[in-house]
């Protein structure tokens, strides 16, 4: 146990302990199944919110185009899923029975050979991090080796996904067009409309979040986690110390890619669908949003940002249906402007002195302090990081 | 915006209250206030009380799909607002529950599960793009709601969840290519649409016709959603010189479509080619300006100046209703006849079960639709007649051309099966 | 392809596909010069860019319904008034949006991307809320919209020499203001060095806000142009944004002269690819192109080589 607690610090734990209690206890006690499963949505969200903390927070690499791993990964699954739907018994009344509808539709005769492995549900789990992360690697080496960094990687990115959108809406007979791979039913015979079914997907979800959230630590924690602040600063410096910064760079961007990706086959399985809407940019930006809102350099901040904006974007729009883009405008002007670290710095502001009081002195630096210090600063380690960035976008 | 003062009356702030305080809370509450009926009328738990009946209404008011969606809330409104004048559904004044699709596929299926789970509601009015519709089928199916679907689409689809009351492909472009080879000789088509299922399965549709004609298509081009810039296809169509334009552009590049082709000197009144769309309605007419457009054929069921008695109480109505500008499209008639076919189908089960509701549906006749006579197929689509109209400078159609005999709806046309 | 056409009717096709790819060209730097202003030379990152073109274009619209109903007579030349008012008030909404938020972030350039993001998002609102949700038709002069026919076959858009009319007078313009005049030079120097700029008692706030109302307003101008070939709705900014980041920093964001560079080179390549291959596919290889090279040159086409 010690181990344990040393290995993610000691608040660290007991925060993630009342994360975990929180998202595996109060919410499938509090909620019926319909808001559980929309909750269950919000976290697919999270993986790809952590992956931004780690990349964009830690790394200092704002990727507008995260969307596309959480695609690549959504598509995997739901390519799976399609098949098992497309048994030639369920699709008796097509022209070609077996193959998807919308294949039969758009006159394909046979399935094409890349949607042939995806019979196989241990291929597509290999896929579902292999693909987005061999993708993000490929990117990462054409930009990193290169030195592309900061605001031309961030909007690289932005045409990354546009491209990536088009080409899947303009293909409709091999990833089913701007409708998406709809009417999937059944994960091996077990069908995943079912009440028991969204309960039991929610679980995963939550584990597979509190295990990526543990990794995430884990990489923070580690001396790679230093060099990636380090690097953020000052990037030059670490170069000059002897390190291969590009590799670095490449693998932190790969891990936002494998987070994002497992949220996206996630999604697919709860929401029963994928579509190109999720690939392009909204989306993307939407996703830094929730980053934003629960502090970019704080994993668990990352979870409870996605969940707020998410519900708060729910019950606006379920209220003021025609006024509730305002809201949201404004509580990102309002985050950015006045809450930098969003809401895990107004947590370590406000609320953990008070805490603090009633605790014994820590042994172990709290959250706040490890990034201070590893910054080699105070309080104020966004605006100088940011300071980075500038220099970096106008090399 | 005449609706822009509805989200802040009494219920609907309380239910944001609601939300915020607490969402199980909300929804226990919700539930707790709907007694459920189990008799005749309602032996399925449906949100319907002695005095009242909910239904739901689900569009985009909000991101782009907002523009074309509008129309169809209107409509909806109004249908439901006269209906309730009326005295109601068996009885029952028809409540309506607002929400907002967003313009994003899964906002429509969270939202449409929220309205059948939560709300309980007896019929969904809503949807527009075939996306929304895919999204949304799989939750309809499942937890057994009604759906009454406005647009005109590219068919391949029949659900016993949804009532299409819009045209499917067939019957559009068939009577439409019919007419252009009759009437103005036309032997070779140039096909161009936007980039996503509808425009491709209608060209699909067209193209097959074409052959069995033995005319020619000179081209066949898509252009992604939202694309501004044409005039690249336009010089391909000056070096093809087709007899016809087929176009199924929608969204904003209708609008830089039709003004770049009139500035590049083509003018659609001289037919040298012809224009024939399937997608520009009065709606978009306002956005690309009937000066640009004035001389294209459109292919469809409704145009507002239909000249029968239905229709001119409806534009009259719709007109007091949201303003004496506002101009109807043919979804926004489609919309219009959701909440009137629901009716009488409840009306003829004597329940508003889903179920009955379903079994009642098909051979439902609307006398009273604004389009002339509309009847339910077994299919669950409507018996429709097909109109071209001519664009006018003032943002109307002329009539020039309608079907002798209502068209069978044929959602899965041969050789698409 | 070419098998059953004449030479002249080739001939002039291919005139004609050049003068697409002209037009395509202007577009692109009107879209792309107020943010090369606004990214390149201060480093804020307005993904609100298309919002405040569409404002102009809102005030285009206001504009041409202003005088059909009162000043009718002089219709014909309301669309240069109609440019003024757009450059005044968007201009005016720059400046105060630099007041009200830019000016807290220039140190958090990442910051900026999300802050005018939230902005686009209550623009759009906005423009919903006032205009109503459906797109607005905006009637032209009836001496833009027709086209000059050259010959038979050659026929040239109006509106299009006026897209390129204006391109040229708007890029010369801001080409003799960052070159020759007070404000500037003023610019220059603040974006290479600000305290050394401020030492030597350039008002860099004033000029920062100055710098940001320019771009927006040049913003404003451009979307007023496109009414000619566009739409005007409450989205319709968003159709923009990454045709223009990509032109600017392809061009490299510092450099004007890049900026046209780079609007030519992917227009041409734009144009050439639609007419030989269908739309979609040109639109995805010509942004492969453009972010391979950007892979291959990151710094772009042209870049301002400064020691920091």
């Amino acid at each position: 146990m010690t181990k344990i607690k040393d290995f993610i610090g000691r608040y660290q734990l007991s925060h993630l302990l009342i994360l975990a209690v929180i998202l595996l206890v109060v919410m499938p006690l509090a909620m019926d199944i319909f808001r559980l499963n929309l909750v269950g949505k919000y976290l697919t969200y999270a993986f790809v919110a952590l992956g931004l903390v780690l990349c964009w927070g830690y790394g200092g690499i704002l990727s507008l185009g995260q969307g596309v791993f959480f695609g690549l990964g959504g598509y995997c699954m739901a390519m799976f899923l399609k098949l098992e739907a497309s048994s030639p018994e369920h699709t008796a009344i097509q022209s070609t029975p077996g193959i998807p509808d919308f294949m039969d539709w758009n006159q394909l005769t046979a399935l094409p050979w890349f949607w042939e492995p995806f019979h196989s549900f241990g291929f597509t789990l290999l896929a579902v991090v292999l693909v987005p992360a061999l993708f993000a690697f490929i990117i990462g080496v054409a930009m990193f080796k290169r030195r592309v960094s900061g605001v031309y990687f961030a909007i690289i990115t932005q045409a990354i996904a546009a491209i990536l959108t088009i080409l899947i809406i303009g293909q409709q007979g091999y990833t089913g067009g701007v409708n998406g791979i709809t009417d999937l039913r059944t994960l091996n015979g077990w069908d995943i409309r079912t009440d028991s079914a969204k309960y039991i997907l929610y679980f995963i979800n939550a584990f597979l979040l509190i295990g990526c959230l543990i990794a995430a630590r884990y990489i923070i924690k580690s001396k790679l986690g230093r060099l990636l602040v380090a690097m953020r600063e000052r990037e030059d410096r670490v170069r000059f110390s002897g390190y291969d910064v590009s590799s670095f760079k490449i693998f932190i961007y790969c891990v936002a890619a494998v987070f994002s990706a497992i949220g996206g086959a996630m999604f697919t399985l709860q929401v029963g669908f994928m579509s190109p809407s999720f690939v392009g940019i909204v989306p993307s930006i939407e996703m830094v949003i929730f980053c934003a809102v629960g502090g970019r350099l704080s994993i668990l901040g990352a979870v409870y940002g996605t969940l707020l904006v998410n519900w708060a974007k729910t019950s606006f729009s379920e209220s003021f249906p025609e006024l509730w883009l305002f809201a949201m405008g404004a509580l990102f002007i309002g985050v950015v402007m006045a809450f930098p670290n969003g809401l895990a710095g107004l947590y370590q502001t406000y609320v953990e002195p008070r805490l603090q009081r009633f605790r014994k002195p820590a042994p172990v630096a709290s959250q706040s302090q490890v990034v201070s210090l590893e910054a080699g600063k105070t309080a104020t380690t966004t605006n100088s990081a940011d300071k980075e960035y500038s220099h970096a976008g106008n090399q | 915006m005449h609706s822009k003062s509805k989200p802040f009356n009494g219920s609907v702030r309380r239910r944001f209250l609601q939300n915020l305080l607490a969402i199980p809370a909300a929804v226990m509450l919700a539930n707790a206030s709907l007694p459920a009926y189990a008799d005749s009328a309602n032996s399925t738990g449906l949100a319907v009380t002695d005095k009242t009946v909910k239904v739901g209404i689900l569009h985009s008011v909000t991101g782009t799909m907002a523009i074309s969606e509008t129309g169809s809330v209107q409509a909806e409104k109004l249908a439901i607002e006269q209906i309730n004048a009326m005295g109601g559904v068996l009885g029952r004044k028809i409540e309506f529950i607002q929400e907002d699709g967003a313009s994003d596929w899964p906002t429509f299926a969270e939202k449409s599960k929220k309205l059948l789970i939560n709300d309980k509601v007896a019929a969904v009015f809503g949807c527009w793009t075939s996306a929304s519709r895919k999204a949304v089928l799989p939750i309809f199916e499942q937890y057994n709601g009604m759906l009454y679907y406005p647009t005109f689409y590219e068919g391949l689809e029949q659900s016993p969840n949804v009532i299409y009351t819009g045209q499917e492909a067939t019957q559009q472009i068939l009577a439409g290519i019919d007419w252009v080879v009759k009437e103005k000789g036309a032997k070779s088509f140039f096909l161009l649409g936007s980039d996503y299922i509808w425009p491709r399965t209608s060209n699909k549709i067209a193209r097959k016709h074409i052959d069995k004609l033995g005319l020619k298509v000179s081209g066949e081009e898509y252009y992604p959603l939202g694309h501004t810039q044409f005039n690249s296809v336009i010089n391909k169509i000056k070096l093809k010189k087709p007899d016809v334009i087929f176009a199924s552009v929608v969204g904003g590049s209708n609008v830089a479509f039709y003004k770049q082709l009139k500035a590049a000197g083509i003018d659609m009144t001289k037919e040298k080619p012809l224009v024939l769309t399937i997608s520009v309605t009065e709606d978009e007419i306002l956005g690309i300006g009937g000066e640009n457009i004035e001389g294209a054929y459109a292919s469809m069921k409704y145009f507002q100046s239909l000249t029968n008695d239905n229709n001119k109480n409806f534009v009259k109505a719709f007109k007091e209703r949201w303003g004496k500008d506002i101009v109807i499209g043919d979804v926004t008639q489609a919309a219009y006849l959701g909440p009137w076919l629901w009716k009488a189908a409840v009306e003829k089960a004597g329940s508003f079960d889903i179920d009955k509701v379903r079994a009642a549906s098909p051979g439902i006749e609307l006398k009273t639709a604004p389009e002339g006579y509309v009847r339910v197929h077994e299919n669950h689509h409507l018996w429709s007649k097909t109109r071209i109209g001519n664009a006018q400078a003032d943002g109307q159609y002329k009539i020039v051309y309608e079907t002798k005999d209502l068209i069978e709806p044929d959602p899965f046309p041969a050789g698409y099966k | 392809m070419f098998a059953d056409y004449t030479m002249t009717e080739l001939t002039s096709i291919f005139a004609m596909q050049g003068f697409a790819g002209l037009i395509l060209f202007s577009v692109f730097v009107l879209m792309a010069l107020g943010l090369a202003i606004i990214f390149g030379q201060m480093g804020v990152i307005n993904m609100a860019h298309g919002e405040f073109m569409i404002l102009g274009a809102y005030v285009t619209y206001l504009t041409s319904t202003l005088f059909a109903e009162y000043l009718p007579s002089i219709y014909g030349s309301y669309f240069f008034i109609a440019m003024i008012f757009a450059f005044i008030v968007t201009a005016a909404l720059g400046a105060l949006v630099e007041w009200a938020i830019i000016r807290h972030l220039y140190k958090r350039p990442l910051d900026t991307l999300l802050a005018t993001w939230g902005l686009s998002l209550i623009l759009q609102q906005l423009y919903r809320s006032v205009f109503g949700a459906r797109e607005v038709g905006v009637t032209l002069p009836d001496w833009l919209m027709g086209s000059y026919a050259l010959n038979d076959s050659i026929e040239i858009p109006i509106n299009g020499l006026f897209v390129m009319g204006l391109t040229i007078v708007i890029t010369v313009g801001v080409a003799l203001m960052m070159q020759k005049s007070r404000l500037g030079k003023q610019t220059r120097a603040v974006v290479q060095n600000r305290p050394m700029a401020a030492a030597v008692g350039i008002n860099t706030e004033k000029v920062d806000r100055m710098t940001f109302a320019l771009g927006c307003g040049i913003a404003g101008i451009a979307g007023s142009a496109f009414t000619m070939i566009g739409s005007t709705g409450p989205t319709s900014g968003q159709l923009y944004i990454v045709d223009t980041f990509l032109v600017v920093v392809f061009g490299g964001a510092s450099s004007l002269i890049g900026t046209v560079a780079s609007a030519f080179t992917i227009s041409q390549a734009q144009s050439t690819m639609e007419f030989f291959l269908s739309g979609s596919t040109a639109k995805v290889l010509t942004l492969l192109t453009v972010v391979g090279i950007l892979m291959l040159r990151p710094q772009g086409l042209f870049s301002l080589k400064i020691r920091r």
